[in-house]
């Protein structure tokens, strides 16, 4: 149990290992690998191939009337897909109030449980790690198998109404059939795949928090909340913003789990903006379209981030 | 149990005993919400393993009467054999791609001053930023010029790119962890750069090789939106976008639905059970400190 080392990495046993080389390896063996340029340049060609040049290609269809099943109506059309979004779509604003929804309800849910849960798994009891493995299993499921398995679950006819009916209570749960109860189902089966993710992340810090201040605490006769409230927090709080933040984006743009789960449906109560962009583009093939609806989505993302961390550094500066 | 709570690991973390305040473990203030948070997790796994290895027309909790059909049915019938090792393909070539891409870029990131190295990580870090959905449109022209739509590379490839940023900037500040005096002293040796990183960086940096490996395989497995947009032709499905044509085509028959949910799950679950106490270090090493 007490294999506590201090360094992060063990250090004495390779060390040896690369003694006693041949001497020609003095010679300028592999010439590529001697600068930083040579070793980032894969991942530059990759990421300007690949994300660069389709976020300007996205900027240059937004302008665009251009949808692949009609290609010979496609013209230049100026910001009139800006237009169209900001004034004549519906559907926009609406996927924009569920999108905002969403992500609050997804983070404020997993941050208060993901908390929690770091918290009862940082105590030391016996099977912790069996039970810490089995906990963050849903982190390794993708969205589509958490639908699959949430499905089976709120369907009425193979799930918790079932077991109700079973029990001798009719029920008649049928939560994807409604439009409210849809949106929270979905909201369920998410945190259930996210909790893990915002419980490592926040587990992680946690055991880095020096043991003696918690000691110190204990000596002034704080209180497990105290210590919990003056202590943990505090050392937490970096963490804390920075999860919360990439947790916000990551839900925003979570698609996988409400496309299959509901499709957005019923009557659009579960649209969010990413799967309106998703829809016009792999439904509807409406790319000019789609991208502007992208580039929304883009810039809200940004100006949100950018609003986040300000305050987050602004009330960080306040504090010290 | 007492084996598992502590696996002789050489590398793991220093874990922090009985602090003050947090020795009180009762079944109130424990074991309760342990078994409620338990209970939350692992229902639902547990109700797809029933509906996948139970006879259809039983009702019963458990799998009984115990029947392998419905695996069998989505095995051969709906064609899971094939999304399975079209899957393993996928996640396995991400894997090794990003991992080798990764050890490069976090090389260069963790070794080297240059110029222009705070702006590449600013463009590592904004490309978190860049949602997959919003790329799709782009992505789709841009393999379909290539050629490789209906092909698995373009999978692949999109996978490893997004994957790449995170897993690179993880491996730096795990390699910035293991001082460079031990490269220092090999090459004092006679040894080249190259040479010694592979003879005594490596070896030490097993622990980020294996998260980031991991990442990277769940990742590539789990991705649904590339595979649905690049992916048309049936031969070529991943297991994401079969399961979801299962969704679609056999939305009565919940035994093969859960049978494929099986297959989908069983081999990420291992990958994952093997690298779960890697998970907490990789994170809190990797941890993108403001």
């Amino acid at each position: 149990m007490t294999s506590t080392i201090l360094a992060k990495t063990p250090v004495a046993p390779a060390a040896a290992a690369g003694g006693s080389p041949p001497r020609q390896a003095r010679k300028r063996r592999g010439r590529w690998f001697r600068g930083p340029y040579g070793l980032i340049t894969p991942a530059i060609v990759l990421i300007t191939v690949f994300i660069a040049v389709p976020v300007g290609t996205v900027v240059y269809f937004s302008l665009f009337q251009y949808n692949l099943s009609k290609p010979w109506a496609t013209k230049f059309i100026g910001l009139d897909n800006f237009h169209t979004m900001l004034f004549d779509d519906p559907q926009f604003w609406s996927s924009l109030g569920i999108t905002s929804v969403w992500v609050v309800a997804e983070v404020v849910l997993q941050l208060v449980l993901g908390l929690a849960l770091a918290l009862l798994l940082n105590r030391v009891f016996r099977g912790r790690a069996l039970v810490r493995a089995l906990m963050f299993a849903p982190w390794a499921i993708s969205g589509v198998l958490a639908t699959q398995i949430w499905l089976l679950i709120y369907n009425p006819t193979t799930g918790i109404a079932d077991v109700l009916s079973q029990l001798g209570a009719q029920s008649g749960f049928a939560p994807l059939a409604a439009g409210g109860s849809a949106f929270w189902a979905a909201v369920i089966a998410e945190l259930w795949r996210g909790l893990p993710f915002f419980a490592i992340m926040l587990l992680a810090d946690m055991q880095s928090i020096p043991k003696d201040v918690y000691e110190a605490a204990d000596v002034d006769g704080a209180s497990a909340f105290k210590q919990f409230r003056y202590v943990t927090l505090p050392y937490l709080r970096e963490a804390i913003i920075i999860t919360t933040l990439l947790r916000a984006v990551w839900e925003f743009n979570n698609v996988d789990l409400l496309y299959t789960l509901t499709g957005g449906g019923p009557a659009g109560a579960t649209t969010t903006l990413p799967l309106y962009i998703v829809n016009e583009a792999v439904g509807a093939r409406n790319f000019g379209y789609g991208s502007a609806l992208t580039i929304a989505g883009f810039v809200i993302l940004l100006v949100f981030s950018m609003i986040y961390l300000y305050f987050g550094r602004a009330s960080r500066k306040e504090s010290k | 149990m007492t084996a598992l709570a502590s696996p002789p690991a050489l590398n793991r973390r220093p874990t922090r005993e009985r602090a003050p305040g947090e020795t009180r473990s009762g079944i109130f203030n424990h074991g309760l919400p342990v078994g409620a948070f338990l209970l939350f997790t692992l229902v639902p796994f547990y109700w797809m393993i029933v509906f996948a290895f139970r006879q259809t027309g039983s009702t019963l909790p458990l799998p009984v009467p115990f029947t392998f059909d419905h695996l069998k049915t989505v095995w051969t019938d709906l064609g899971f054999s094939t999304y399975l090792w079209n899957s393993v393909a996928v996640a396995l070539c991400t894997l090794l791609f990003t991992v080798v891409l990764a050890l490069l870029t976090g090389y260069a990131l963790a070794r080297f001053e240059f110029r222009g190295k705070s702006p590449f990580m600013v463009v590592l870090l904004a490309t978190q930023f860049v949602p997959g959905a919003m790329l799709l449109i782009p992505l789709f022209l841009i393999f379909k010029q290539l050629g490789l739509i209906d092909n698995l590379f373009a999978l692949i490839i999109s996978d490893t790119v997004f994957q790449l940023p995170l897993c690179a900037i993880l491996m730096s500040n795990f390699l910035k962890n293991i001082p460079i005096e031990l490269e220092e002293a090999a090459m004092i040796d006679g040894c080249s750069r190259f040479r010694a990183f592979c003879a005594v960086v490596l070896p030490l940096l097993r622990p980020a090789i294996v998260a980031v490996g991991s990442f990277a395989f769940i990742g590539a497995w789990n991705n649904f939106l590339f595979a649905l947009m690049f992916i048309n032709h049936n031969d070529r499905f991943t297991l994401p976008i079969g399961l979801n044509s299962a969704i679609g085509e056999y939305s009565a028959d919940y035994g093969a639905l859960a049978a494929g949910g099986v297959v989908a799950a069983v081999p990420v679950v291992i990958v994952f059970a093997f690298m779960q106490r890697f998970l907490v270090q990789g994170v809190s090493a990797g941890a993108v400190k403001g």
